[in-house]
């Protein structure tokens, strides 16, 4: 996608200068012989002092910087003293061309980076005890390391600013704020949302939204994408638990939570686990031991909104490739990415008859569960509360969108994120990886791999294709892929374009008898697909498809509003970083492999439900009703 | 050589229009870069770096565009020399930043002018006017075949902090005012991510005189390293305020008695982001080596509370901060709050020597010029006023 505009409005002395890693070879392969401390090492020209030191083994502390954000050299904590030089440098953002003495604990370094501690401190209000970050807190850890035993420039005894609660999703709160502006860059650099920017400046600078308004009212996507990259409490999701513990110890609820494929692959790290060590079925116990009652596998829906989806794609394709009737919105889009959704409300309006309008798992689990499940165990489902354990933020807000009551009442009643579920097991004092392994709940325990690589970038299309192949090819997935695994579709890297042919159409299995007579339409067609992950990439593509580009041809897109899809998503345990988001999309396709019904049309919990429930079949009268929704173009300048 | 108002003529009153750009074009680049190198001029905003240096860097930058950047946003307080001279002798910038493109190989000059000075706008713009007119602007330039050159005003919006030239540059790009990472380099990647030079306004106009009278000419003057002469904005406690022509080297001394400010108690040399010199050491130079200006010189008499002086300094730069780095940000706003305590008599000894401390933090850590140059009046001060800074204690000290 050489010809992709850029359009990120990071300011340009920080665009283009991320930092590559130690190992990548500079541009002519040239090297730089540094000596740190005494010790010299040789890098790559371009090579940061931080990242050279970082190979030494030597420590450097940072708060600005961010290994998936562009350099900042702001806060100024990493400061190291270079021989010949009269200031100190910001080791993250200084590049190395020529040969250099440097020394990063000297007597002027130490004592600039205590004061500089000291100056965060002294309009750093809040108490460590109360703060969500408590324990995981990056100016708590350097205030220890550097040894803060009183707070020399003062320390406010009262709140500066108002907290900013608005959001069902993100809460602000710049009484804790450092100004580090991981945030704005995060937001405009990284996601392209800029719904954050620094204004005002001097000792009035702060960290705002568009005219200072509460979050809720501007082009915020809820990712909390900046909440996983802010080093304080400044940034905190919008945090249920109480309400969910309540509905807990309340005798006369039936408490039933559905889990999501993304935290079970990454709750061990707020146990102490390196990341890559899926707990799903520890997590099954442990969710009991807290009092849940029942406890699903959203991969369940997950598979029932490939059949939805799937089906309405191929519906797409017949009104575009057959009957010609109608306006057809080619490619269509994914609508399982809250974030992606608010996204695209926001900034491209026009584009909206491109979404799926199956909702997500989590919306189509809450609705089939308050009415469905509430029938079939006998249950008024005015006393039933769902809860969902999402990767995400943005699923808070989702759960809270007025039309998200298809079943009579609020079809999803809490989001839960990984981070606010580990507390949650902690205050119960579960030791959550030393617990037993249990399986989850029936009906809607047993799921296929497609669904739980939904959690990884690519999963969704993955799921979809394994299924559409299989729907209308009329032969197994795996005769045509090996373990049906569609690597193509796989990986991290930004925005990936697959072709797929359909050598020959097969009959219309009976699920889909009452809406396609034949599949002649797609005999030899070729199927292009697309795959986004990160709204930066999403806005590349949704630019290419603006001005007729290459991805215009495409019949299918997967957007993923969070880089690295869900696993990388704003509820997700801290810190993030590339490594640990491809660690954790290791666990999520190990789990695929051990799946042994691994495509989503063959789940026996989804054609059970086609056959006792949703009757009429995918895309169905009912279906429609419970299982489908619409979108409000929202546009990037909000009413008061 | 001394002008006591601006209405009397500087050495660039005397330049012949055009006789410059005319004596560069002539020359092949390299020579040209030479001359102005062998001046020894160094960069009249106050940093002082060696503009033939400069211009050699950009000049040998790989790149299909780059551009000339003349930094009028004069808005050091206490300097007003860049007014009068875009007001009297703007020709002569802009012929400076004309040379500068063919030095380097550069078609676009962009003069960025200070908020305030947007009245000047209309007459600049008659200046560029009168020379595309006369084909000193515009294609082949001056009749040099093959060299293309114009020149757009662009206005700034009243931040300090734009001064600095790579704060220039993300305001010129359209971003917040705020300075860069250095290196890169503007020379390397400046405006637009191209090769870039930026200059002062008056040493666009001294590259000018240079190339009418010679370098030798230019060398001669001044010490050793800083020849020349400087432009100095003369304001405060003197008889004879306004814009002066000094050579570099000149004592302190010397200077108030031709302003008329014998008798003063002391001198802030270099504005706000510059030196506080108390009498005993106004046998110092200006000059590079000693106390260097961007041009600006505040007189103060015996009359004068230097920690009114301090206090009005650092509530320009609590100010004035971009924002962005810590000790400049968080820094000067706790130095500001030190002023008000020594004036209630409540600031213990010892909390005044963490201020210092930090104060040196300030000048190492911070990231650009401005934060670095902030604590300086608050640090000399404190030094060579202790007696009558200190002299207020009572009360509960903190």
């Amino acid at each position: 996608m050489a010809d992709t505009v850029d359009t990120s409005r990071a300011p340009v002395s920080q665009t283009g200068h991320v930092m590559p890693p130690v190992e990548d070879e500079g541009m002519i392969g040239a090297r730089v012989t540094l000596n740190i401390d005494g010790q010299d090492v040789k890098v790559p020209m371009g090579t940061t002092i931080l990242e050279a030191a970082k190979k030494l083994g030597i420590r450097i502390p940072t708060l600005c910087a961010h290994p998936d954000l562009c350099e900042a050299g702001l806060c100024r904590i990493c400061v190291v003293e270079v021989e010949g030089m009269r200031t100190l440098q910001a080791s993250c953002a200084y590049p190395v061309h020529q040969p250099m003495k440097i020394h990063t604990h000297t007597r002027k370094v130490r004592q600039a980076r205590r004061h500089i501690i000291d100056l965060m401190l002294s309009h750093h209000y809040g108490d460590c005890y109360t703060c969500a970050r408590n324990g995981n807190c990056e100016l708590q850890s350097l205030a220890k390391e550097y040894g803060v035993d009183f707070f020399r420039f003062g320390h406010p005894d009262k709140p500066l600013y108002a907290k900013d609660e608005s959001s069902h999703a993100v809460i602000r709160d710049m009484n804790k704020c450092i100004l580090c502006r991981r945030c704005v860059r995060t937001c405009i650099d990284l996601q392209e949302v800029g719904a954050l920017e620094a204004i005002e400046r001097g000792d009035k600078t702060k960290i705002a939204t568009f005219m200072d308004k509460p979050l809720a009212d501007v082009v915020c996507i809820n990712c909390g994408q900046c909440i996983n990259r802010c080093p304080t409490g400044a940034l905190r999701a919008n945090d249920p638990t109480d309400e969910v513990w309540a509905a807990i110890d309340d005798p006369k609820k039936h408490v039933v939570i559905q889990t999501a494929p993304a935290p079970r692959a990454a709750i061990g790290e707020c146990f102490g686990l390196p990341a890559g060590n899926p707990l799903t079925f520890e997590m099954n116990t442990a969710l009991r031991l807290c009092g849940f009652d029942k406890v699903f596998d959203t991969n369940f829906t997950a598979d029932l909104t490939i059949l939805e989806e799937g089906t309405e794609l191929l519906l797409r394709l017949q009104d575009a490739l057959k009957t010609k009737k109608g306006p057809v919105f080619l490619p269509q889009f994914t609508s399982c990415s809250p974030g992606w959704v608010k996204y695209l409300e926001h900034m491209y309006p026009e584009y909206i008859p491109h979404v799926s309008s199956a909702k997500s798992p989590q919306q189509m689990f809450g609705a089939v569960i308050k009415t469905y499940y509430a029938q079939l165990n006998g249950i008024d489902p005015k006393d039933i509360v769902t809860v969902a354990l999402m990767p995400c933020s943005a699923k808070k807000f989702e759960c809270n969108r007025p039309e998200m009551v298809d079943s009579g009442y609020k079809d999803v009643d809490y989001g839960l994120t990984t981070r606010e579920l580990a507390k949650m097991i902690q205050e119960a004092g579960i030791d959550l990886p030393k617990m037993p392994k249990s399986d989850f709940d029936a009906p809607f325990g047993s799921a296929t791999g497609s669904g739980v690589i939904f959690g990884a970038t690519g999963g969704v299309m993955e799921a979809a294709l394994r299924t559409v192949i299989e729907l209308v090819v009329g032969i197994k997935v795996e005769n045509l892929f090996e373990h049906a695994d569609i690597i193509p579709v796989r990986g991290m890297e930004g925005i990936r374009y697959v072709e797929l042919k359909i050598p020959k159409v097969g009959e219309v299995p009976a699920l889909l008898k009452p809406l396609f007579e034949s599949w002649d339409f797609l005999d030899g067609v070729t199927v292009k697909v697309a795959v986004a992950h990160g709204t930066a990439n999403a806005h590349k593509v949704m630019e290419d498809l603006k001005k007729g580009g290459p991805l215009s041809q495409c019949h299918f897109i997967e957007f993923m509003g969070c880089p690295g899809g869900c696993l990388g998503g704003g509820g997700q345990p801290i810190p993030t970083t590339l490594e640990i988001r491809e660690a954790r999309a290791r666990a999520i396709y190990s789990e695929d492999s051990a799946y042994p019904v691994r495509k989503s049309h063959e789940n026996p919990a989804v054609l059970h439900l086609y056959q006792e429930f949703l009757k009429e079949g995918p895309c169905g009268h009912l279906s429609h009703k419970l299982l489908h929704t619409h979108y409000t173009p929202r546009g990037k300048y909000i009413a008061e | 050589m001394i002008t006591p108002n601006h209405k009397a003529p500087l050495t660039f009153a005397s330049i012949e229009l055009d006789a410059g750009l005319k004596a560069a074009l002539a020359k092949p680049r390299s020579d040209l870069i030479a001359e102005v190198t062998a001046s020894q001029l160094k960069g009249r905003g106050g940093a002082g770096f060696p503009t033939g240096v400069k211009w050699n860097l950009a000049a040998a930058a790989q790149a299909d565009v780059k551009f000339v950047i003349c930094n009028a946003d004069e808005g050091e307080p206490g300097t007003f020399k860049d007014r009068v001279i875009l007001t009297d002798h703007a020709d002569l910038v802009f012929e400076g930043m004309t040379i500068g493109g063919y030095a380097i190989g550069s078609n676009t000059g962009i003069l960025y002018l200070r908020g305030e000075y947007t009245y000047l706008r209309p007459h600049l713009d008659a200046v560029l006017a009168a020379r595309r007119q006369k084909g000193l602007l515009g294609k082949n330039v001056a009749g040099k075949q093959g060299f293309d050159f114009d020149i757009e005003i662009r206005m700034g919006s009243g931040a300090y902090v734009c001064g600095e030239e790579t704060a220039l540059i993300e305001s010129l790009e359209g971003c917040r005012g705020e300075p860069r990472n250095r290196p890169p380099f503007p020379v390397d990647t400046g405006f637009n991510n191209k090769p870039s030079i930026v200059n002062n306004v008056e040493t666009f106009a001294w590259v000018t005189c240079i190339l009418v009278k010679g370098s030798a000419w230019f060398k001669a003057i001044g010490t050793q390293r800083s020849t020349g002469l400087k432009i100095m904005s003369v304001s405060g406690d003197c008889a004879q305020p306004g814009i002066y022509e000094f050579p570099l080297g000149i004592t302190i001394a010397k200077m108030l008695e031709a302003v008329g400010g014998v008798g003063a108690k002391a001198v802030q040399i270099g504005g706000a982001s510059g030196q506080c010199i108390p009498a005993s050491e106004f046998n110092r130079t200006i000059a590079y080596e000693d106390v260097s200006t961007g041009g600006a010189i505040i007189v103060f008499g015996p009359h004068r509370d230097m920690l009114a002086v301090a206090r009005n300094f650092l509530e320009f730069f609590v100010e004035e901060s971009c924002g962005q780095c810590t000790p400049c940000r968080d820094g000067n706003p706790k130095l500001l709050e030190g002023v008000e305590l020594l004036e209630q008599g409540r600031c213990s000894m010892r909390y005044l020597n963490e201020l210092a401390s930090l104060g040196e933090t300030m000048q190492v850590a911070s990231k650009c010029g401005l934060g670095q140059s902030s604590p300086n009046a608050f640090l000399s001060i404190i030094k060579n006023f202790k007696g009558e800074v200190m002299g207020r204690t009572q009360g509960e000290t903190h």
